[in-house]
């Protein structure tokens, strides 16, 4: 007779697995990608390839050289974290961002605490944010890298969230900046200005639903940040719509949709139970309006996901999934 | 809206590919090996000697406890051997080996295919047959079914569960039963809700197994006092407390008893066992083995003596394929990894699942990823991952706190996990470990 394995059970095991999921996220950002590649052309591509070798390749370095462990790159999450950093470039920024960017995002936010599953910050959103504050420039200026085939017009200037706050700060009212604001068709296809992924609204939604569709996310953190952030800014908006901007105009510009589909929902930086969860993107939603209104710069999401990040171990100690039996008996 | 358990779970692929192989009574052994751990709780003690004769239905061992049973012979013929020998773990236990000489039954056992509907006995009587008869739960957990049948004094119960959910995947015997035998596992759920004192009783079924579900309902017309409830198909919906949740939205207290909730759960094969024992005076001699796998040419399902060797069954239904890698009683689930081919087969075994290593190759460890699908898919509420990190780090203390004893290791987490950790293993270890604390303290 044959030999047989023994073992405890299960003896059978889903086929999902960490680089089958980190495949669908890939799969989910597609439709991001191609819009930027289409409105800004090449160069975005050319960001992207950068971007993702350089993160790889980082990670692949430090596990085989310096830390000399088992060679994880496979698994894809740095190949996510590469297409995540390039979509919060602007379209032109110069290749040697997305190397700078990678070494920061592999080599200080993720290898140094550890690897996958192990680090406190979303390691795209680290280097977004030691970009912004160390480039300045280049990371805020959204200058036309040209059509491609022509199928966009070309575009330039700042992004709909910086023109409002430029404008305001300018002295002007809303109602004389609407002028120049977006109509809703342009919120929700496409607004020109704005990082790589930022562009176009009805792209991250398609990758939402097929990353919901494949059970590899849940709705409750991007449907909360959404939920807070129409609510909050519906408020201020009802209470003097001269001085602050609409909800849907703040729901489908700037990096909301991008960050609290794809960046707030990384299962390292996210809570584990639903009320965990809930409080999680309540306070991102909370945090994002707040700076896109008071604070200095146009737009929050990264800084809001960031804050939002260190209160993760604190929301798994005290919000416990319900136990069974814990209902009335 | 189907009904279904309110938290957790996971869906695996069914693969019920022995569901249209009828019940095929399994050709007669030469030599029977009868365990005498046939139930939970203490071994039963023979009452038979070497060279006695014995008949089909004999009692040759009895209780040693109260939680604990009797033993029938399940052939006729000499016995030749008392001593111990290896179960499926490959731990000796002690068996009754018989040879086999003919098939002569006890005579007071009735053998004719009719259905006896009347039901004359007391609740006392009831318990009495169905202790006397050896009957042990099927459905795995191999409880004796008298003492589910006599709740303490202080618990009332309300109603009966009967398990037909079956909601392991490959394993079809509970299927066919409800198929072929509907009105007989009704009348056993008629005596049991007698035996128990309730008028209310369900038979729960997941929704993929229509046959069963048309022909119990088919039969359940003349007893109006079961219902029969189509279940969504979700693992673990066969665990007593997800069933009861499923079905009448109660949950077991943690630490608590079933009975707690009002309801008894028995699974449809006991229903049929204790039909058999109080209807036909038939103890407990053979159950109903599915014998499957993908790699298996032909599936079946067996009506099988207990003490037939695990071996014999397979040689019978073909052989065993060379790429066959693993033998498992019961499902993929929650069933043993068979060590020892030879053992023989005891009451509560319903299956033997052939996996190839492709099939049950377990994924190499990486990274936890903290996607929380072990603590969405743990129907207990529990967090995985949690206990598996205080599990290792030996924190027996929390790990207490974070309730690692209301675990029921159906292994849904370990199924689910996308890094391939082995959570449902360190858990048990775990959950031995402080339950062995936890009865090492002095009772309040």
């Amino acid at each position: 007779m044959n030999k047989f394995i023994v073992s405890p059970s299960p003896h059978t095991h889903s086929p999902e697995s960490t680089q089958s999921i980190m495949r669908d996220v890939l799969i989910a950002l597609t439709p991001a990608m191609l819009v930027s590649i289409l409105a800004s052309g090449w160069s975005v591509l050319a960001l992207i390839c950068v971007s993702v070798v350089a993160c790889v390749l980082l990670e692949f370095l430090i596990q085989k050289y310096w830390l000399k462990v088992p060679v994880t790159v496979t698994d894809l999450s740095a190949a996510v974290t590469g297409c995540l950093l390039a979509l919060n470039l602007p379209p032109n920024a110069p290749w040697w961002i997305a190397v700078i960017g990678a070494i920061v995002a592999i080599g200080v936010a993720k290898m140094t605490f550890g690897g996958l599953g192990q680090n406190i910050f979303n390691p795209a959103l680290v280097a977004r944010v030691f970009l912004l504050v160390s480039f300045p420039v280049i990371m805020t200026s959204w200058d036309d890298a040209g059509s491609m085939f022509g199928i966009v017009d070309a575009f330039s200037g700042a992004t709909p969230l910086g023109a409002v706050k430029e404008g305001l700060k300018n002295g002007a009212t809303l109602s004389q900046l609407t002028a120049d604001n977006l109509t809703f068709s342009q919120q929700f296809f496409f607004n020109a200005g704005g990082s790589a992924g930022e562009l176009s609204a009805v792209a991250l939604l398609l990758g939402f639903l097929y990353l919901l569709c494949r059970r590899v996310i849940k709705a409750t953190i991007p449907v909360t940040i959404l939920l807070t952030v129409f609510v909050v800014s519906g408020i201020f908006w009802l209470a003097n719509p001269e001085r602050f901007t609409n909800p849907v105009f703040n729901i489908f510009t700037g990096g909301l949709l991008l960050g609290s589909i794809f960046m707030a929902t990384d299962y390292v930086t996210s809570p584990m139970t639903t009320k965990g969860q809930i409080i999680f993107g309540i306070g991102i939603g909370l945090i994002t309006v707040f700076v896109r209104y008071f604070g200095s710069y146009p737009e929050g999401v990264s800084f809001a996901i960031l804050i939002m990040n260190c209160t993760v171990p604190l929301l798994n100690k005290y919000c416990k999934p319900r136990r069974f039996g814990e209902v009335k008996k | 809206m189907k009904k279904t358990f309110r938290i957790g779970g996971v869906h695996p692929h069914d693969n019920k590919i022995s569901a249209e192989a009828a019940i095929e009574v399994f050709p007669a052994i030469e030599t029977a090996y009868v365990s005498m751990a046939q139930h939970l709780g203490a071994p039963a003690t023979p009452v038979v000697a070497v060279g006695d004769k014995v008949l089909v239905g004999q009692v040759i061992a009895e209780p040693s406890g109260f939680i604990s049973g009797y033993v029938h012979s399940p052939v006729s013929g000499t016995v030749k051997k008392i001593e111990p020998r290896a179960d499926i773990a490959g731990n000796m236990v002690p068996h009754i080996e018989i040879t086999v000489e003919g098939d002569e039954w006890m005579e007071n056992i009735d053998r004719t295919p009719d259905i006896i509907r009347e039901i004359p006995y007391t609740a006392e009587e009831i318990i009495a047959k169905v202790k006397n008869a050896g009957i042990v739960g099927l459905g795995g957990a191999s409880f004796p079914t008298h003492v589910k049948l006599a709740p303490p004094k202080d618990k009332k119960a309300e109603c009966l569960i009967l398990n037909g959910t079956e909601c392991e995947p490959y394993l079809t015997s509970d299927d066919r039963i409800m198929r072929e035998r509907p009105e007989e596992i009704l009348l056993g759920g008629v005596i049991m809700m007698k035996a128990l004192g309730v008028t209310r009783g369900y038979v729960g079924i997941e929704e993929n197994k229509p046959a069963a579900i048309a022909s119990m309902t088919e039969a359940a017309k003349a007893y109006p006092q079961i219902e029969v409830v189509t279940l969504k198909k979700r693992y673990p919906q066969g665990g007593e407390k997800q069933l009861i949740d499923a079905v009448i939205r109660r949950q077991v207290p943690s630490g608590g008893l079933p009975i707690e909730t009002g309801a008894v759960v028995q699974n449809v094969g006991t229903s049929l066992a204790v039909y058999e024992a109080v209807q036909k005076n038939k103890p407990l001699i053979d159950n109903v083995i599915t014998v499957t796998g993908k790699c298996l040419p032909v599936q079946h399902n067996y009506k099988v003596r207990i003490g037939t060797p695990m071996s014999k069954i397979l040689e019978v239904a073909g052989g065993v394929p060379e790429k066959a890698a693993k033998l498992i009683s019961g499902g993929p689930m929650m069933g043993r990894a068979i060590a020892n081919p030879d053992a023989a087969t005891v009451k509560a075994n319903g299956a033997i699942l052939l996996l190839t290593e492709e099939e049950t190759r377990r994924r190499p460890e990486s990274n936890c990823i903290r996607c929380s699908k072990c603590a969405s898919a743990c129907p207990m509420g529990l967090e995985p991952w949690l206990l598996n990190k205080l599990g290792r780090a030996g924190l027996h203390a929390e790990l207490e706190q974070e309730r690692v004893y209301d675990c029921i290791e159906c292994g849904c987490c370990s199924f689910t996990c996308p890094a391939g950790i082995p959570l449902l293993d360190v858990i048990r270890i775990s959950k031995a470990e402080v339950m062995k604390i936890m009865r090492s303290r002095p009772k309040k």
